[in-house]
């Protein structure tokens, strides 16, 4: 029972004379019990994205700051409501120097920005605990309070007897309570002087439920599995959001008589200068992609939105989306349109080798201009596939299939293969798509095409 | 999504770059512990940590943790704006403790910024190894006091201070050892280069340890050398010990192989340990900028303590008064670390004079009069007119 007083947390200088950063995200609640060192926020400074540690063990009574807001170092973020005993839980009392008390104001030891450091020491001036009865003023409630008690099961709805106090409970137990449709007044409070916790809350929820429904017997903890969301999985989901709510996306199909080109690609096998090396649909599809973009540039350009330029490039760094053990990465070939089909060949095989040995470098991840992803291998025929973030055109090939196809004015069993693309319509028009598509097919429907196309 | 490129039933071509390419060109890599905990034998270095008890054993594991806790402590006291700066050592506590522990309380150790692993082990208090980050003063620790040079910024110049105290031993006719710490970048600098040359040139009785955590800031190693580090020092005539840094007993026999070569006339030894900076720079900076974040998976697999533990549980010595006692020790010194830097006493303003000339002299005379006379202006009126 010692006596609360607040603590306030001020930005500090993050990194080596920075004066202002950003918060990204708070990752505690007012109301929320805090340990010293929980990471309580992150920011973003001008050098890195950090995680702010808690300096105080406590409770969290205000944050100051919304996340995306630029604060200055210096300034008050978040304050805590701290036991007097663990206020200073490294016996900050103890300052050589005098009494080095909450009241006294400390200079906050950063290099820039020693803004006033005025502590507010002793106990805040609170109310007394005694509200209206939640029955009394139902009109009045918040419109989402309503409506979250409207949907909550109707159970619970009957107000019971009130006793004229606000059961104790904390901001968020209080919103797992709504959110659960739970009435506080009926929860018993386990915690120090009758607080409701969380798992209050959750016993009561379950308790009430295991009376109406019947027990569905399953293991606690089966029924979910909660991954933390980082490393690959993290960095592909901000790229695929960027992608798709940045680049107004639009996909074409094209279904194509590939048996031509199956039957070059079996040629080519028994081909000497081809002994050893990896011949598949993907190496011609790949070759095809870069014969058409060479008629077709504006699949292989960039929107600059920053220096509002559209960049076309005279080089392809061919893309190649491949399923590792951690995830999709689309390492690519760099200047692939100057290779020959045995270097392309060389090139892919190497490529998907060091993706599945987990050894792409950032490099062979960095300055892609258009992507294949090969999504036939898993016999699939056609998708909309989102660019890869900064490129303006990404084909998917489908699977290679037998398939009743017209076949010189008859009904014949042929090889058939799905293209389709998409492209950022920003910078190509349905016209240049199309264009790009038609030639890609025409190519693998008839290889010999390409004496007219370059 | 997913390309066929790569056959299950079939070779890929070979590469062209790795004809072309002599990248990977060293020597075996040392070690007696694998990532699992397995101790692996070896003719050479066995014999070398043969007298290390189980006791020791866990105490070298002690040692780790509580350097680990000193690194997470600092790193938290930085980002509540106790300190300005902070390198971490995260991944490293094998390469630092293991080096540490080796070395005779008369040899003389000149660090980077990052050794406080180092400095631990040498028995430099927690918070004296932040003083100099939290900008109260110039220096941690008497150098003296403890044998340990203080923290050095400029890269690889300490590679030099190493090479000279090696020969001033010579000259004294001592038998105690110089040891240079420097990361895989120094190795490109041409004070380091200096330091190899003069430290082959006469036999000195110095131990070079570069620890190799794979990237110099933001550049990888790869780039800074196609050949092994270990590998450059044979340009210099110096023998070269490779050896896994993650694995505190094979860095421990490395260094009394590389000690005990020196205390003997045999002059030098360049020991790389291959090990992995898991944080980022210092606090200032974002490894995930520049660094794939699989890289940071495949070395979490290889962690020192996490092995060292392994090895524990193998030899049934982890129990849990073993945890309790590390825990608490931990624990004891993250407070001491906390406790010690919030209440480090601010440095007076005149202090500044104190360690410019080894003698009072009457130019420096009249600058302290000049700056005490400045200060005394701020009396009075300053108390309401600054915050």
């Amino acid at each position: 029972m010692s006596p609360a007083m607040i603590k306030e947390f001020r930005l500090p200088d993050l990194g080596e004379g920075l004066t202002e950063s950003e918060i990204l995200s708070w990752r505690v609640s007012v109301g929320d019990t805090v340990e010293l060192n929980q990471v309580i926020a992150e920011v973003e400074t001008a050098k890195a994205v950090v995680e702010l540690p808690s300096p105080f063990a406590g409770t969290v009574a205000a944050l100051h700051e919304q996340p995306g807001s630029v604060v200055e170092v210096g300034k008050p973020i978040v304050s805590f409501e701290v036991d007097d005993a663990g206020a200073a839980p490294s016996g900050e009392g103890a300052a050589p120097g005098g009494a080095a008390g909450a009241d006294e104001p400390k200079r906050e030891a950063t290099l820039v920005g020693y803004g006033a450091a005025v502590e507010k020491g002793g106990r805040p001036a609170r109310k007394a605990r005694t509200f209206a009865t939640p029955a009394a003023a139902p009109q009045e409630a918040h419109p989402a309070e309503a409506a979250a008690a409207q949907a909550a099961p109707a159970a619970v709805v009957p107000a019971p007897e009130t006793t004229g106090e606000r059961p104790r409970s904390t901001p968020p137990v209080r919103k797992l309570a709504r959110d659960l449709g739970v009435d506080l007044t009926r929860v018993p409070g386990t915690g120090e002087r009758g607080l409701i916790t969380r798992e209050d809350v959750q016993r009561f929820a379950a308790g009430s439920t295991e009376g109406a429904a019947p027990a569905a017997v399953r293991p606690a903890g089966e029924r979910e599995i909660r991954t933390p969301i980082k490393g690959v999985r993290k960095y592909t989901a901000a790229a695929m959001v960027q992608s798709a709510f940045t680049a107004p996306h639009v996909t074409e199909f094209l279904t194509v008589d590939v048996t031509a080109a199956m039957e070059l690609l079996e040629r080519l096998k028994s081909n000497r200068a081809f002994a050893g090396y990896k011949l598949t649909p993907l190496t011609l599809a790949a070759k095809a992609v870069l014969i058409a973009l060479k008629r077709n540039p504006t699949l292989n350009s960039r929107w600059d939105d920053a220096a509002q330029e559209i960049v076309q490039f005279n080089y392809v760094n061919l893309g190649i989306a491949a399923a590792t053990p951690r995830g999709l990465t689309v390492p690519n070939i760099k200047d692939a349109d100057t290779m020959s089909l045995l270097e392309l060949s060389a090139a892919l095989s190497e490529l998907t080798d060091t993706a599945r040995a987990g050894k792409t470098t950032p490099e062979d991840l960095s300055g892609g201009t258009i992507s294949i992803t090969n999504i036939g291998v898993f016999g699939i025929d056609a998708g909309t596939p989102i660019l890869n973030p900064g490129e303006a055109a990404i084909i998917a090939l489908g699977a290679v299939r037998k398939a009743p196809w017209v076949h010189n004015d008859e009904l014949a069993v042929r090889q058939v293969m799905s293209l389709s693309l998409s492209f950022d319509h920003r910078l190509v028009d349905g016209e240049q798509g199309s264009r790009f598509l038609a030639d890609v097919g025409a190519i693998l429907s008839d290889p010999g095409m390409v004496l007219t196309m370059v | 999504m997913l390309t066929d490129e790569a056959g299950r039933d079939r070779k890929a071509p070979e590469p062209a770059k790795s004809v072309t390419n002599p990248r990977r060109t060293g020597g075996d890599l040392v070690q007696l512990l694998s990532p699992s905990g397995e101790r692996i034998s070896h003719p050479e270095f066995d014999l070398w940590i043969s007298d290390v008890s189980d006791e020791q054993l866990c105490s070298l594991y002690e040692d780790m943790v509580v350097v680990r806790r000193i690194d997470t402590e600092a790193t938290a006291l930085q980002r509540q704006g106790e300190l300005a700066l902070w390198p971490p050592l995260l991944g490293q506590e094998a390469a630092q403790v293991g080096s540490g522990r080796a070395f005779r309380s008369d040899d003389f150790v000149f660090p980077t910024y990052r050794e406080s692993g180092v400095a631990y082990c040498r028995g430099v208090a927690a918070p004296d190894m932040v003083k100099a980050w939290r900008g109260n003063a110039l220096f941690g620790w008497d150098p003296y006091r403890y044998n340990m040079a203080t923290q050095q910024i400029m890269i690889g110049s300490q590679a030099l201070h190493a090479t000279g105290y090696a020969m001033g031993i010579q000259h004294d006719g001592a038998d105690s050892v110089s040891v240079g710490y420097f990361g895989d970048g120094a190795t490109s600098e041409g004070d380091v280069s200096e330091a190899l040359v003069f430290a082959a040139s006469f036999q000195a009785p110095v131990v070079f340890i570069c620890q190799n955590n794979h990237w110099a800031i933001s550049e990888p190693v790869t780039l800074q050398s196609h050949v092994q580090l270990a590998d450059r020092a044979a340009g210099f005539g110096i023998p070269a010990i490779r050896v896994d840094g993650n694995d505190v007993l094979a860095v421990l026999a490395a260094t009394r192989v590389a000690l005990d070569r020196a205390r003997k006339g045999g002059g030098p030894t360049f020991i790389e340990a291959v090990t992995y900076r898991m944080g980022p720079h210092t606090t200032a900076d974002d490894p995930t900028r520049y660094r794939d974040a699989n890289e940071l998976e495949d070395w979490a697999a290889k962690d020192p303590i996490a092995r060292l533990k392994a090895l524990l549980e193998r030899k049934g010595l982890l129990d849990e008064q073993l945890e309790t006692r590390v825990k608490a020790k931990a624990d004891e010194v993250a407070a001491e670390l906390r406790s010690g830097t919030i209440n480090m006493p601010e440095p007076a303003a005149m202090d500044v004079f104190k360690h410019v000339y080894a003698e009072e002299n009457s130019w420096l005379e009249r600058q302290k009069d000049h700056y005490a006379r400045y200060l005394e202006s701020f009396s009075g009126s300053a108390q309401e007119g600054a915050l």
